[in-house]
């Protein structure tokens, strides 16, 4: 009951402010207060989910296993957070917009409760086509030139992917045929995966990966990326960094995990080194020399899903490390990209030319955007610098010490391109006459929460999310350290 | 059955062909309406004995790709005042060599990749479809016009439809009605953000798009 | 057997004529005219051959054999071809590429004595016609070879003859491809629409007409009686292709074709009647679609 809840509630929410016409009277302070409330009664229900596991529904096509578990919650948390922004947010953008902005918000929550809780293959493509269509709405949100521009190009780009997706899921499901078992239910895959056509389940497995890959915005196929993170408001690009990558990458950890079942260890592997090992180059090079803080942002989060296909690929505590840095990385980039919006707000454009001195004027953003900073290069103490941590150890122990060193090089560049950036805006001398400014609570509080989160699980992870992280790990073929 | 299904799929790969070699775009389109209506005769002819299951099916298909579809391109087309390709980045008639590769490459690979199917089932399917999405794949990359490359989409997309109904008898409903609800949702909201590529950039050349760069 | 074959290429010869009139009569009948009689290009014929050539100080040798050149070896590839369903008079292993080399060559002396002349609008002509060859080439031979892909045999006779039927029994929509992939063909070969049109006179729009501008009496009897047995070639192609004759009996054998060719005639004036001239830079696109087709029944034939 509660599964079904967790997203039908959402959709229920989007359907009925969707149908609250535009101009109705005080229409906006209600839909924001629906917004805050739906995104505070799903995280209540996700708190429920770990004191109480609920048994699986529809015949097993919803349930929520330990990996499903780390990305509802990751989502709802930042879910919560970004609507608490979106409540000053919204007041200080353009009248009317509230009612495309807040359905669209809605309708991706329940799509990513959707791809989380999903156990047929089919039902999560469903959810992710899902996430496409509601967000386009939401980065075209400004109706200007270059939104429309990003927005063309992540339709044109994500639907290719999804549509490679799908033929991959397809193809997955010719591997099933005759095998036995309930079509596409991961869990009858897992079991049966021994009997899988093996041609048919490799092609599989390659579609899928691109085709998600697309979604998480892995190289070559991140092109949509810069734009649209660039484009889109900055608490949609913040929930897109966090929470649509991980559920893309749920996806692909769900076909890697039938894959590795079925014993394709030696083709899985290479494919994910590769797609990651790619990302991070790519990453590095484009970092160098940005000129956008959101863009910045953007080619981070291609460094960070390389990192988290490397860690699949590599396998063993790799496998954790992966689950843990999702996680990090997705609270991360939730504080990192609602800083950016503060600064948007305050300078009217996130190009870096623009603002000096950061510091000085935004009193509690400035020192987040040097903190956060720190925090999404992996320096210790935040959480990030942990599950690297991990997947380096991965590296090393699987046999692949080349790689090891490379990714840390690639690291070392990434840190020093987004320093130049980011301390560049945030220190030096501020405009003369510019005077700080007093932060809304709203903004602000948010990132905060989030920073103390990312803070707390690099010096301490709790005794529950560590299990639930072991027990997701195990699934994918790797072990706890 | 099968010879009928057999025509059908060769006259969905002319199909293809005629997208990658035509400049006009109502004719694209219009070839386009055609697959969507050979799409829709292809689980009835495939599958012997005439099922609600494949009614619907049939129904379903041509309703959107053969009507549906073509219908809200030709709108778009209407209000853009597009009429023709211009000449796509790789040649019209190397993108029917192109396309001729991409058979040939679909042919080969499907000898690799033999359907678990009892052999009543066509063995055509595999390699048209597999061509399909590489010719869908081909216009959507090679072509400048937006309304083109939505063409060349939908062509992909076909492909997977093609590819699906070889599963039609083990996972039946979600996987038909996911394409055609991917299709369409797609294309409509392709078509407004068209609609606003030319009311803001006064033209359809995706050329254009090119304020956003690294 | 071989008197059979003989009488076909004698009743086909005789008949030719009588094509292009049958193409323009669908054309005018199409269009509500009444039209040229259909046997007026035989009146034409015997009109020409009763006047005076007239040549020009600038031409040579060359333009007074390119007709000769021309006819005589459409007649040779006539003589390859089965035109009775069972054998041709002359057969042996790969005449296929004879009769494709025998048709290039007879484009090829006309083509000579057109540039002989050293007029420009003749050199314009000519190397059209040589561009939208070289593009119908590749398309002939890829036919030629998926019928051989097909029936298993190496000869003309043997592809359009006896195993032809099984063929059709084991690969049709191949088949059917080679046949409207001919069909295309036939249109560059013979300068229909919409690669040529047969009917127009400026000097710009020209390809076939303008190559033979010059020629005169006899000459251009010859020429034109030679382009009514390409149509009339072709036309047997395509029909042999389309229709397996082996089983038939001599007679109905060539009763069957030669409504076949009138047929394609008659199609090939639908053609020109519904559809406009492509643009010149349209044409090798077309071209290319037909080789494609092509290229497809020798892929489907060769799984």
């Amino acid at each position: 009951m509660r599964l079904i809840a967790l997203w039908a509630l959402p959709a229920l929410a989007a359907a009925l402010n969707f149908a609250v016409p535009r101009r109705a009277a005080r229409a906006g302070r209600w839909r924001v207060a629906s917004l805050v409330l739906v995104a505070a009664l799903h995280l209540g229900l996700v708190a429920t989910i770990w004191v109480r596991p609920p048994g699986p529904a529809l015949d097993d096509w919803l349930a929520a296993d330990a990996l499903g578990l780390v990305v509802l919650t990751l989502t709802s948390v930042l879910f919560f957070v970004t609507s608490l922004y979106t409540v000053e947010f919204l007041k200080r953008g353009r009248r009317g917009a509230a009612r495309v902005f807040v359905t669209g918000l809605l309708a991706f929550l329940a799509a990513a409760t959707i791809v989380a809780l999903s156990h047929h293959l089919a039902l999560l493509w469903v959810g992710i086509e899902a996430t496409t269509l509601a967000l386009a709405p939401l980065i075209f949100h400004r109706h200007d030139r270059r939104s429309l521009e990003a927005v063309w190009k992540y339709l044109l780009i994500s639907s290719v992917g999804i549509a490679l997706a799908l033929l991959g899921t397809f193809f997955l499901a010719t591997a099933q045929h005759d095998v036995g078992g309930r079509p596409l239910i991961v869990a009858d895959l897992v079991a049966r995966a021994g009997q899988l056509h093996p041609a048919w389940l490799r092609a599989g497995f390659l579609f899928m990966l691109i085709g998600f890959g697309t979604k998480m915005g892995l190289a070559p196929m991140h092109t949509w990326k810069p734009d649209t993170y660039g484009e889109a408001p900055s608490p949609v690009s913040g929930l897109m960094a966090g929470a649509l990558t991980s559920c893309a990458f749920l996806g692909v950890a769900r076909v890697t995990e039938v894959a590795m079942a079925a014993g394709l260890d030696a083709f899985v592997q290479p494919v994910l080194l590769g797609f990651g090992m790619l990302s991070l180059v790519v990453a590095a090079v484009f970092i160098i020399g940005q000129t956008d803080l959101k863009r910045l942002l953007a080619y981070s989060s291609v460094e960070h899903m390389g990192l988290l296909v490397l860690g699949l690929g590599f396998g063993g505590v790799g496998a954790y490390g992966s689950v843990l840095h999702m996680l990090n990385n997705g609270l991360t980039k939730g504080w990192l990209f609602l800083i950016a919006g503060n600064v948007v707000l305050a300078t009217g454009t996130s190009s870096a030319a623009a603002s000096r001195g950061l510091v000085r004027t935004l009193p509690v953003s400035g020192p987040l955007l040097v903190v956060g900073l720190f925090a999404v290069t992996g320096s210790p103490p935040f959480g990030l610098f942990l599950s690297e941590f991990t997947i380096l150890r991965a590296a090393i122990a699987a046999g692949h010490p080349w790689t090891a060193a490379a990714m840390l090089l690639l690291l070392a560049v990434i840190f020093v391109g987004m320093a130049a950036l980011i301390l560049g805006m945030a220190l030096g001398e501020a405009a003369p006459g510019a005077t700080p400014i007093q932060e809304s609570r709203w903004l602000v509080a948010g990132p905060i929460a989030l920073a103390v989160a990312v803070l707390m699980l690099g010096l301490y992870i709790p005794a529950p999310l560590r299990d639930v992280l072991a027990r997701a790990a195990t699934a994918l073929g790797g072990s706890a350290p | 059955m099968n010879g009928l299904s057999e025509i059908l799929l060769l006259l969905v790969v002319l199909a293809d062909f005629a997208v990658l070699g035509s400049a006009r775009l109502s004719t694209c389109i219009r070839t386009l309406a055609v697959q969507g209506l050979l799409l829709g005769l292809l689980p009835v002819t495939l599958t012997p004995g005439l099922s609600a299951h494949t009614a619907v099916l049939a129904t379903g298909t041509v309703l959107v790709k053969a009507i549906l579809l073509p219908w809200l391109l030709t709108w778009a087309i209407r209000e853009a005042a597009v009429r023709r390709e211009v000449e796509p980045l790789v040649g019209f008639i190397a993108s029917l060599l192109l396309g001729s590769l991409a058979v040939a490459l679909a042919f080969a690979i499907a000898v690799r990749l033999p359907l678990p199917l009892p052999a009543s089932q066509q063995e055509l399917l595999v390699p048209v479809s597999l061509a399909t999405v590489m010719i869908g794949f081909i216009v959507l990359t090679t072509r400048r016009k937006a309304l083109t490359q939505v063409v060349g989409y939908l062509v992909l997309e076909n492909g997977i439809y093609l590819f699906g109904l070889t599963q039609t008898e083990s996972v039946p409903y979600l996987l038909e009605i996911g394409v055609l609800l991917d299709v369409f949702v797609g294309v409509f909201t392709m078509g407004i953000v068209v609609f606003h590529i030319n009311r803001e950039f006064d033209s359809l050349d995706s050329a254009r798009l090119t304020e956003l760069t690294d | 057997m071989t008197w059979t074959a003989l009488a076909a290429l004698g009743i086909l010869l005789a008949g030719a004529p009588a094509l292009p009139g049958i193409a323009i009569k669908t054309k005018a009948f199409l269009s509500g005219r009444r039209g040229a009689p259909v046997l007026q290009l035989y009146y034409d014929l015997v009109k020409l051959l009763r006047k005076g050539s007239i040549y020009s100080n600038t031409t040579t040798w060359v333009f007074r054999a390119g007709p000769v050149v021309a006819l005589a070896s459409l007649l040779a590839a006539a003589l390859l071809l089965p035109l009775d369903g069972q054998a041709a008079p002359v057969h042996f292993e790969g005449d296929l590429l004879a009769f494709a080399g025998l048709l290039a060559l007879g484009r090829f002396a006309l083509v000579l004595a057109g540039l002989d002349t050293g007029s420009s609008f003749e050199g314009m002509g000519a190397s059209r016609e040589v561009t939208f060859a070289s593009f119908a080439e590749p398309g002939l031979f890829l036919c030629l070879i998926a019928l051989v892909l097909a029936t298993s045999e190496v000869t003309l006779s043997g592809m359009l003859g006896g195993s032809l039927g099984a063929a059709w029994s084991r690969a049709a929509p191949a088949l059917v491809l080679v046949g409207i992939s001919l069909f295309v063909l036939l249109l560059a070969e013979n300068s229909r629409v919409p690669v040529d049109d047969p009917a127009t006179h400026l000097e710009l729009t020209m390809i076939h007409e303008v190559i033979v501008l010059d020629h005169s009496g006899p000459d251009l009897a010859l020429i034109l009686f030679g382009s009514a047995v390409k149509l009339a070639l072709f036309g047997a192609l395509v029909v042999g292709v389309f229709v397996p004759r082996a089983g038939l009996n001599g007679a109905l054998a060539i009763a069957v074709l030669l409504a076949g060719i009138a047929l394609v005639a008659v199609l090939v004036g639908v053609v020109e009647s519904v559809m406009a001239r492509l643009r010149l830079t349209r044409v090798p696109q077309l071209l290319a679609g037909a080789s494609a087709l092509a290229l497809l029944a020798v892929i489907l034939l060769l799984r």
